[in-house]
């Protein structure tokens, strides 16, 4: 029986993870800071190099990663209830591929960082309504051809992608190929990022019963009571704009849309009504470490956050997995 | 009495085909028609049309006098249940969780199901005869559970006109019987009306009331079950000759 007090218990041992990343991640670097030098950095008028660091570097660092595995998770277990596809992400539509061709196109050029975001951005959008625009087109609006045109407009943007890396300049190219693997170093201010984050999540909370009922199927949803259309199309709306978002801050950061809704699910059942939110905290904590990890274990070069990103989630996600079978 | 179902002058087409060109139909509380044809002749399309679920090609559908296509989706919810052919779930599910879905028209948005539900959940798993299995993954279950379970979801929806695409489907004579009971039951004892597809016209003219005869071709037929369901009339609908065998007030059609 799905109860409300079973998802808050849930929810407040995430809350807790997810602080408890974040004040990791606060704390570790180069420059290594104590549990009083971080509270007083944070909430004090503390001064000094320590409180400088915190507030002004690791700061947004740690909240816009936190705010980009928010983000990310959320658009996969959207993602995969409106596909109806447990192997969907927030990628499979194209979306990350839009963003990729606008802010590959614009590092080729060598624009400042600020119209690489709004280029990612443009692209992105452009993306996400091509493929809605396609998918409409008989009117039918299914799953299969939603996926298939996404899936199209994915495979062309790769084709942009790997065209402008094979022209790229020498000195460019690792800055290109570290934005395709996600990188978080370049977050300046994290506000508008996590205001995004909560505005998506509060948009898709009210929808989270009739998401349950539309992963069992559109007529069978539309037979219970659900605007089957009305609300598909929001789902995609809340999702797009989510990917949109953190693809254009950090990249595209493979694996947490995928992976954290699954995590969720084997964790805490499919009620969407707890999976959304629960999905939100555990991407954001996932990324948050990763990140600490990513600009920490070798430094002080930095890795791709991709990369720890899989090496974290795939051996949990296994344990988790064949903890289920039965 | 104002009739809790109505058609008036329904056409309904599919792929070009019409399965009816101007139906009209009424269906009191405590009545049970049944929906016979061929593979293929429109069943299953007609009554995801009279579930508004699909738009009719002309025409329209009353619920209560109100017209379902101006129906909220919530609204229609409350008022009829439709049961589907066979839901494939991508998605682990326990079988309490799926049952407890048929409350979805009665909550508000940000409500969480009452013990209360609870309660209707866990006498409609019962009267299906599926008690006890609350905690199973719904993969686990047979094609007949899954059935009876589906069956029970609509229970918990508490509609008041059921309509049912192939309700036996999977399941065991007993469990055909029980289901038919379990309906013809809801509809005399507390005032529900069912439309059922059937493929065994001997229990439509046991259960049902009504029967509406698909040609296939756009014409139909409809009536009184215990008239209309006549060996020659059935042959002609099925292109197949049969036999009527009467047994002490049952009927029952064997294929020459």
């Amino acid at each position: 029986m799905p109860t409300r007090r079973r998802a808050l218990i849930v929810l407040s041992v995430l809350l807790l993870l997810a602080l408890g990343s974040m004040a990791l991640g606060l704390a570790a670097g180069s420059l290594a800071i104590g549990p009083a030098e971080l509270f007083d950095g944070l909430f004090g008028s503390g001064e000094g190099v320590a409180a400088d660091v915190v507030r002004g570097l690791r700061l947004p660092r740690v909240l816009g990663a936190f705010a980009c595995g928010g983000l990310l998770a959320l658009a996969g277990a959207l993602m995969q209830v409106l596909l109806r596809n447990p192997l969907a992400d927030p990628y499979v539509l194209g979306i990350s591929g839009g963003a990729g061709v606008g802010a590959l196109f614009a590092l080729l050029l060598g624009f400042s960082a600020a119209l690489v975001g709004g280029l990612a951005f443009v692209g992105a959008l452009g993306a996400m309504l091509l493929v809605f625009g396609l998918a409409h087109g008989d009117g039918s609006w299914t799953q299969t051809r939603l996926l298939l045109t996404g899936v199209i407009v994915a495979a062309g943007c790769g084709a942009l992608v790997a065209l402008m890396l094979s022209i790229a300049p020498e000195n460019r190219l690792r800055g290109m190929l570290f934005w395709l693997m996600g990188d978080l170093s370049q977050v300046n201010a994290a506000g508008p990022v996590l205001l995004l984050l909560a505005l998506t999540l509060l948009a898709a909370m009210p929808f989270a019963r009739e998401l349950n009922l539309l992963s069992r199927g559109m007529l069978q949803a539309q037979a219970l009571g659900v605007a089957v259309t009305r609300t598909r199309r929001l789902v995609y709306l809340i999702a797009s704009v989510a990917t949109a978002t953190a693809v254009t801050t950090a990249g595209s950061i493979g694996f947490i849309g995928l992976v954290v809704p699954h995590l969720v699910r084997l964790a805490a059942g499919n009620d969407q009504r707890l999976l959304l939110p629960a999905s939100v905290l555990a991407g954001g904590s996932l990324l948050v470490l990763a990140d600490t990890a990513a600009r920490t274990v070798i430094a002080p070069q930095q890795l791709p956050v991709g990369v720890l990103t899989a090496l974290i989630g795939v051996p949990l996600f296994l344990f988790l997995l064949g903890r289920q079978t039965r | 009495m104002m009739p809790l179902l109505q058609a008036r002058h329904l056409a309904v087409a599919i792929g070009g085909r019409s399965v009816v060109a101007d139906l009209s139909l009424n269906l009191a509380a405590g009545q049970c028609l049944a929906i016979l044809g061929r593979n293929g002749a429109g069943k299953s399309t007609l009554l995801s049309t009279l579930a508004g679920l699909r738009p009719a090609q002309g025409g329209d559908v009353l619920l209560q006098g109100d017209d379902l296509a101006r129906l909220s989706p919530r609204e229609a919810a409350r008022r009829r249940g439709w049961l589907g052919q066979s839901p494939v779930d991508p998605f682990a599910a326990t079988v309490l969780e799926t049952v407890l879905t048929g409350r979805h028209p009665h909550l508000g948005r940000w409500d969480w199901e009452t013990p209360d539900d609870a309660r209707i959940a866990g006498e409609a798993l019962a009267a299906v005869g599926l008690s006890g299995l609350e905690g199973r993954a719904v993969q686990s279950l047979s094609g007949g559970e899954r059935q009876r379970l589906a069956i029970a979801t609509l229970l918990t929806q508490q509609p008041l006109l059921f309509l049912l695409d192939e309700p036996l489907a999977h399941l065991d004579l007993n469990h055909q019987i029980a289901a038919l009971e379990l309906f013809t039951k809801a509809a005399h004892e507390c005032g529900a009306a069912v439309v059922m597809v059937l493929h065994d016209p001997g229990l439509a003219w046991r259960y049902c009331d009504q029967a509406l005869l698909l040609y296939g071709d756009g014409t139909a037929e409809q009536g009184a079950a215990n008239q209309l369901l006549s060996a020659e009339r059935l042959s002609r609908l099925y292109g197949h000759p049969l036999k009527a065998l009467d047994d002490g007030g049952r009927r029952c059609f064997i294929p020459d």
